[in-house]
């Protein structure tokens, strides 16, 4: 792929919402006499048509990936490499010189997420037309998460890697906050502190890191021979580096989030408005995984494997806890559907810790694949909920029946995502949770029979949720149109705004289900080499 | 020696200490023209105002031309070197920016007052740090802290009319004077122990003689609660909130960056000079800094630290007013800071230096906006900070660079301050295996903690009150300039610290010995 203006695509599509923010800032507001926001529209279309820009440079991203590059610690194996220095101080005493790099580039890990990024971030941005006030900052923010979410998925260098990490908390604190529901307040806090805390300790491990190999590189950090045999976490000193494994991953598990870190969720995904919900669960809770795939597992592979079990332990925990307490849901006085997919989310990400600590190729290819297609099932899930929710301003399970009839085209579209998160065969869903089960069988096989309680309960939640909404009997109170005055909803089903968010996952869900080849062609050698290397220890 | 060449040498120490006084010389030349100049245009209240940019104009240019140089002044009283030049510049430009905010002030300009002491006694005080900066002996020290103090006494009660004004000014004379007897009597007894008050001197007793322990241990100790008292660390602290929140906005800010640098510096350089053993003449200096004496001062620096940080983290939690907040996270920045001293190394003191550029910044242009704010609404409380970002849009995502800067969040200065301190932590290892990681641990706890009350004020001013659509304020174009001019170095330095870097490292030289 050509480099446009001197910067390569992978900095483009990271710094695209940056230019749109700014942009967004500079139109004014423009209020008329009634002090309504007449720029409304206009902050609409530059982040629908940022990111589809992004969108597009992704495609190309894609259609120029060569299949069949290592990376992990291979420099060479990385795509779309961009290395500048970023800025340099010289002979500190103690420090040697301090180097801070502008590195990029991917590989079959980060690709995917890359993909999947651009794809909510742009399917998000139609949902975001629900959002009413405020319009100017939601978007500036909206961008300014978008620029943080891309900029992790491609650091190379832990330092860059570090300020994205960061960057993107205020912006969701800000979105949830600002524009989320009765209790966002307390969400957006929680969210913030939780993660706060988890990177602090992070921190300190880039410190100890850095100074044993004196780069912030994080290809170095994965080469033993660059360590400084004296430093805290060189090889050998085996304990420090299980602590500092043990920071890390506390950390990323933290943003997956896994039991019993994952309390933040359920209230960040009440309370968040739809869009910035389908950006949580899209794309932001795989950058846990990702984090422990590009950074735990080549780090620190003999502490991986010192963990595997606690690593599969966990993974199980996340999918049975989680698949209970969407069931819960069903139990407990106040029925929140979206609370119930919340819960789903906690175990299907359980699903792909436990595929990563399977330690081999089908397991962790499973993983990555199972990250991409929870990022497009549940997006379209929280998407359902929220047409609803904007109609009906309620979101009780109970509250609702029979909406088959009275809404046909999404009750069709609502099927797809449905039996997707089931993992129903021709479904994306179906086949990462195959590789996974596959793979986790093989390392850890009463685990993994005990895990596949979680397919059947999920199956259960998820059929109970559809048929108490969209079966039986549709209450009195919906039985006129949602909008009787046909200004803002003419009929009483989908809209196309709302179709054009939703048909391009459907259609990705289906068409990954059918022919999952393209993904795995893209991760493959990545991940092949990923296991090799933490197999034979990395060298530690 | 006879009586003549003895004079002759008394002249030429004399004049080349003159020379290498000129800074402190240009602050006094300024003090004494703003008295003459107020006395003089007795209708314009800004006059003395200018006279003080202008001979910091002028100081600066002086400490500029020789920031280089390492001599020492009067009789081995006065280092001049590389460090202190770091210290007078910071304070410099904060007396600077302090003196450009207080213009906008409207607490300040309330009424008909006068406001000639207020801008002359803002120069005296920058001459009592500048004194605090350079000393290395241990009256020099008292004398600096009782200069730049009695200006500040006066300074925080300036709003007379307003009780809490005058509370503040009250209580601080009592709590400064109490501290100031705790640290004479300590350097009175250090002059019994050892017959110096040079710091070089009283390290060369160190040295040579096996002092008595307890009476070091407390002598030492009692000179640390004045530095303590300075810079408000724990459990010297009781000053601060009431002070910072009765004083005038400006003189808040100035008390928490200035005069606690001043502290830092003197400090700092206590320890070095008294405590670090002087490396033999021509080796290369140890970059860990070898203590003499039989006292583990390291572990006393870190217990004062962690209590600082910790208790001005935790109480910082329940405060309502935005003052009062900002002086409990400014005891916590102490606690942040005293981490960098405690390891006692060369990349101890310039993470501190690293810090404290970032602290000026971030802690300034925070109170810089709460006294925009107070102008606007007339209130530093939290709850009448609400929606208050929709407001004054402008200030308000400048207040969330400056807090999310002050909590440590990457690409703002903040954090480059506090990766170098952590660095400095983690890098230290001493003797016996001695490290401080647990140190390191209670800082990150620290600054996830002081992510709540940040994040609060910002949730105030922006995610309560986004529904109802009150009128935006209008500021005037030249405090929003101001309010710029502090914002950009927050983010620039933030992504592009090596300027900041470089400076802290190239001002670690303080001189010691004779």
């Amino acid at each position: 792929m050509q480099n446009f203006l001197g910067l390569g695509p992978l900095t483009w599509i990271t710094f695209l919402p940056l230019l749109g923010m700014i942009i967004i800032f500079l139109i004014p507001s423009g209020k008329d006499e009634k002090g309504k926001e007449t720029s409304k529209q206009l902050f609409r279309w530059v982040t629908i048509g940022f990111t589809f820009l992004q969108l597009i440079i992704a495609i190309g991203i894609y259609l120029n990936y060569t299949a069949g590059m290592t990376g992990i610690n291979v420099e060479g194996g990385f795509q779309f490499r961009e290395h500048y220095n970023w800025f340099t101080v010289t002979g500190l005493p103690m420090f040697g010189n301090v180097k801070v790099d502008y590195f990029v580039g991917i590989d079959g890990i980060s690709a995917p997420m890359i993909l999947l990024t651009a794809i909510v971030c742009f399917v998000a941005s139609f949902a975001s037309f629900s959002i009413k006030k405020q319009i100017k900052g939601y978007f500036a923010m909206y961008l300014l998460l978008d620029l943080g979410m891309m900029g992790v998925f491609i650091s190379l260098d832990f330092f860059l890697f570090y300020v994205f990490w960061e960057l993107m908390l205020l912006p969701m604190y800000f979105l949830i906050g600002i524009w989320g529901g009765p209790r966002k307040e307390y969400a957006a806090i929680k969210f913030f502190i939780y993660t706060l805390v988890g990177s602090v300790f992070m921190l300190l491990v880039i410190i100890g890191l850095y100074f044993g190999v004196h780069s912030f590189n994080m290809l170095d950090m994965m080469d033993p021979l660059k360590y400084d045999p004296t430093s805290i976490f060189a090889p050998g000193h085996g304990w420090w580096r299980n602590v500092a494994f043990f920071a890390l991953f506390v950390g990323f598990a933290i943003k997956v989030p896994s039991v019993p870190f994952h309390t933040w969720l359920p209230d960040a995904h009440v309370e968040a408005p739809t869009p910035i919900s389908v950006i949580l669960a899209g794309v932001l809770l795989k950058m846990g995984t990702y984090g422990m795939l590009r950074i735990n597992w080549p780090m620190f592979p003999d502490s991986v494997k010192y963990f595997q079990c606690f690593i599969a332990w966990v993974g199980t925990v996340s999918i049975l806890y989680g698949a209970l307490c969407a069931l819960g849901q069903f139990k407990v006085g106040k029925r929140d559907f979206k609370k119930l997919i919340a819960y789903s989310s906690v175990s299907h990400m359980g699903y792909v810790v436990l595929g990563m600590s399977s330690m081999n190729s089908s397991g962790m290819s499973g993983a990555i694949f199972q990250m991409f297609n929870h990022g497009t099932i549940t997006s379209m899930l929280f998407i359902i909920v929220g047409v609803i929710y904007d109609r009906a301003h309620t979101r009780g399970l109970d509250d609702f029946g029979g909406l088959a009839n009275k809404m046909p085209i999404y009750t069709g579209i609502m099927a797809i995502a449905f039996f997707a998160a089931i993992g129903l065969p021709g479904m994306s869903g179906f086949v990462s949770e195959m590789m996974i089960f596959l793979g986790a069988f093989m390392a850890y096989p009463i685990l993994t029979v005990i895990s596949g309680l979680g397919i059947i309960l999920g199956a259960a939640y998820m059929l109970w949720a559809l048929q108490k909404v969209f079966f039986g009997k549709l209450p009195d109170r919906w039985s006129g149109p949602w909008d009787p005055t046909h200004k803002i909803y003419k009929t009483d089903d989908i809209n196309a705004v709302e179709l054009a968010a939703l048909i391009p996952l459907a259609i990705l869900i289906i068409g990954l289900g059918i022919y999952p080849a393209p993904m795995f062609n893209m991760m493959n050698a990545t991940v092949n080499h990923l296991v090799e290397f933490v197999r034979i220890g990395g060298g530690f | 020696m006879g009586p003549i060449s003895h004079s002759i040498n008394f002249l030429e120490e004399l004049q080349k200490s003159v020379g290498l006084f000129a800074p402190e010389t240009a602050l006094t030349v300024t003090f004494l023209l703003a008295i003459v100049a107020d006395l003089i245009f007795r209708r314009s209240r800004n006059v003395t105002g200018f006279i003080a940019l202008l001979g910091f104009i002028a100081t600066g240019a002086l400490l500029m031309s020789n920031s280089s140089t390492s001599a020492f002044a009067f009789n081995s009283t006065y280092a001049i070197d590389p460090f202190a030049n770091f210290f007078k510049l910071l304070i410099l430009i904060t007396s600077y920016l302090i003196v450009v905010i207080s213009f906008f002030s409207a607490e300040l300009y309330h009424g008909n007052r006068k406001l000639g002491e207020y801008y002359t006694l803002i120069i005296g005080m920058t001459f009592g740090m500048f004194i605090l900066c350079s000393s290395t002996n241990l009256i020099m020290i008292y004398i600096g802290i009782e200069a730049m103090s009695l200006c500040s006494y006066v300074l925080s009660g300036y709003t007379k009319e307003i009780r809490r004004s005058s509370e503040a000014s009250l209580k601080y004379v009592i709590y400064g004077a109490v501290s100031s007897g705790i640290m004479i009597y300590g350097i009175s007894l250090i002059y019994g122990l050892t017959g110096h008050l040079g710091l070089a001197e009283i390290n060369h007793s160190l040295n040579v003689a096996n002092l008595d322990h307890i009476t070091l241990l407390v002598s030492g100790m009692m000179i640390i609660a004045g530095f303590a008292y300075k810079i408000s660390a724990v459990p010297f602290h009781f000053w601060t909130p009431d002070v910072y929140e009765g004083a005038p906005v400006t003189i808040t800010a100035f008390l928490s960056v200035a005069s606690k640098a001043a502290g830092f510096a003197a400090l700092i350089r206590f320890f070095k000079v008294v405590f670090a053993a002087v490396p033999a003449q021509g080796s290369i200096p140890d970059a860990t800094w070898n203590m003499l004496g039989s006292i583990d001062w390291r572990i006393v620096i870190a217990i004062l630290s962690v209590l600082t940080m910790t208790l001005g983290n935790l109480v910082a939690l329940k405060q309502t007013n935005v003052k009062r907040l900002l002086a409990y996270s400014s005891i916590a920045h102490a606690g942040y800071m005293l981490m960098g001293v405690t390891v006692m190394s060369e990349i101890g003191v310039q993470s501190v230096l690293v810090y404290l550029v970032a602290y000026m910044f971030m802690n300034l242009g925070a109170f810089y906006v709460v006294m925009q704010y107070a102008n606007l609404i007339g209130s530093e409380e939290l709850e009448d900070y609400t929606g208050i970002g929709y407001r004054a849009p402008v200030l308000g995502i400048c207040m969330v660079i400056f807090l999310v800067s002050l909590l440590g969040f990457p690409s703002t200065v903040g954090f480059i301050g506090k990766l170098y301190i952590f660095s400095a932590v983690l890098s230290f290892a001493g003797k016996n295996g001695q490290n401080f990681y647990w140190l390191a641990i209670m800082g990150v706890i620290n600054s996830a903690i002081s992510a709540y009350f940040y994040i609060k004020i910002v949730r105030n001013m922006f995610v309560r009150g986004a529904e109802f659509d009150k009128e935006k304020f209008k500021l005037s174009p030249e405090s929003l300039v101001v309010a710029l001019i502090i914002v950009i170095p927050t983010l620039y330095f933030g992504l592009f610290p090596g300027a900041v870097i470089r400076w802290a490292e190239t001002s670690l030289k303080i001189l010691v010995g004779n």
